[in-house]
């Protein structure tokens, strides 16, 4: 019982150290590609948090069936703020990526240090 | 027995994103970042969380692959190694994990009934959803009507994000070297993803409209049907080469996809007004409260899909515009 009480917290570790994943990837890669690649590691992370808050024990999905009493549904609320989150981030995503692309036309490189150089 | 398989997904998870993370090819970054995606989805469906999975699939491992490919494309595919830095990284990130999963402890339990955020309005938002508005899947519910300001915000950082690339990527590149094909073929002379590509693109627009109009009933919404639809679009424009694909949907047409989606949930909000309710209270459109929630979220969903397709298209084509140019 033990055990299972400390592999409740499993999902907490996976998005701790998924997070600390995306962020190295930020601040010790040079590539801006690599960079923004770590960034939506990093969000992932944040929404995989997000969505183990939402979960209860016993429950299902928050889609209410006529006819079905005393069901329990997990939290609706959390997964209405990440579904939208998931599209910003590909947006937001996409206008990072088309200033990379800018970027490596003026200096012809998309090296973080290369392009400091060139300055 | 699905416990143990969440365990094995969330390994496989970490050991992805340190595999993303230590590829030096670009190319298998991105790859892997799409195999990311596919088993975040995996876990947010056994997290109760349908729409989210369905989201995260279409967008994740499907859009966003695609984008980094057009952004490669562009680019340099391979990185270059750096010397130093990394040992001081690593420790403030180990610092910060270890921070982070030893006040996990003091969070609740995975599934337990009894923590806070169980304890605010999301049971209000169950037990009313059904006398208020009456449609099947609450987050639907949440999403377009409840919560109506947040997904308008959302909206509009859509849009902006799409106008913003539009203006990044529409100056005129830099001459370019002349070995660079003028426009790209896509895959027409590859026999078996032809075939395969031309099955599966109808199939994928009818699941994305399904997906629309079942949003109510079951998982899907805007968000997730727009998605969908742009994949398929992609996927065509992938097999028949982007010309092909922009002669089936021209530019303007997804422009106007954008702004009238936009437009037409900012309008149903202000028709709201008019009629004597509050912004974006949809229970004042018809004589029946519950209908006119029904019929406002409808008209919001339908809204949200098409501004978010339009804009993922807009966005693809940005990119892959710049590609063919000479």
């Amino acid at each position: 019982m033990k055990l299972l009480e400390l592999l409740g917290y499993f999902n907490y570790w996976v998005f701790a150290i998924t997070l600390v994943i995306g962020l190295y990837a930020v601040i010790s890669k040079a590539n801006l590609i690599k960079k923004l690649i770590g960034l939506s590691i990093f969000q992932s992370a944040v929404f995989l948090m997000y969505i183990t808050m939402d979960k209860v024990e016993g429950g299902t999905a928050p889609i209410i069936q006529a006819g079905v009493k005393d069901q329990i549904y997990s939290n609706p609320l959390p997964q209405v703020l990440i579904l939208t989150a998931i599209v910003v981030g590909v947006s937001t995503l996409a206008l990072g990526l088309a200033i990379v692309v800018r970027i490596n036309e003026r200096y012809g490189t998309i090296e973080e240090h290369e392009i400091l150089d060139a300055d | 027995m699905i416990f143990v398989f969440a365990l094995f997904l969330l390994t496989l998870l970490v050991i992805t994103a340190i595999a993303i993370v230590r590829a030096e090819n670009l190319f298998v970054s991105v790859m892997l970042t799409s195999i990311f995606s596919l088993l975040m989805a995996a876990n947010f469906f056994i997290l109760d969380a349908a729409d989210v999975a369905l989201t995260e699939a279409a967008v994740g491992a499907g859009i966003t692959t695609v984008i980094f490919l057009s952004a490669l494309a562009l680019t340099a595919e391979r990185e270059k190694r750096r010397a130093g830095g990394q040992l001081i990284a690593l420790a403030a990130v180990g610092i910060l994990a270890s921070l982070i999963i030893y006040a996990s402890f003091d969070k609740p339990r995975l599934g337990d009934p009894e923590a806070p955020v169980h304890q605010h309005v999301a049971p209000w938002y169950l037990e009313k959803t059904p006398e208020y508005i009456d449609i099947p899947n609450v987050v639907t519910a949440i999403l377009s009507s409840y919560r109506g300001y947040d997904t308008l915000g959302e909206v509009f950082v859509v849009f902006t994000a799409c106008i913003g690339v539009l203006f990044i990527l529409g100056v005129k590149p830099p001459e370019q070297p002349a070995d660079r094909t003028a426009e790209s073929g896509g895959l027409r002379h590859h026999l078996i993803p032809q075939v395969v590509g031309r099955l599966l693109v109808p199939f994928i627009v009818l699941f994305g409209l399904y997906t629309q109009f079942h949003g109510e009933y079951g998982p899907g919404g805007g968000f997730q049907a727009g998605a969908i639809v742009a994949t398929g679009v992609i996927l065509y424009a992938l097999l028949e080469g982007e010309g092909e694909a922009l002669r089936a949907v021209p530019r303007s047409v997804l422009l106007g996809l954008v702004v009238g989606g936009a437009l037409l949930f900012g309008a149903v909000g202000v028709v709201c007004m008019l009629m004597g309710g509050a912004f974006l209270d949809y229970s004042v459109l018809s004589a029946d409260p519950v209908w006119g929630q029904q019929l406002g979220i409808i008209i919001i969903e339908a809204g949200v899909g098409m501004a978010v397709c339009g804009a993922l298209l807009s966005i693809f084509h940005a990119f892959a515009a710049r590609q063919s140019q000479p």
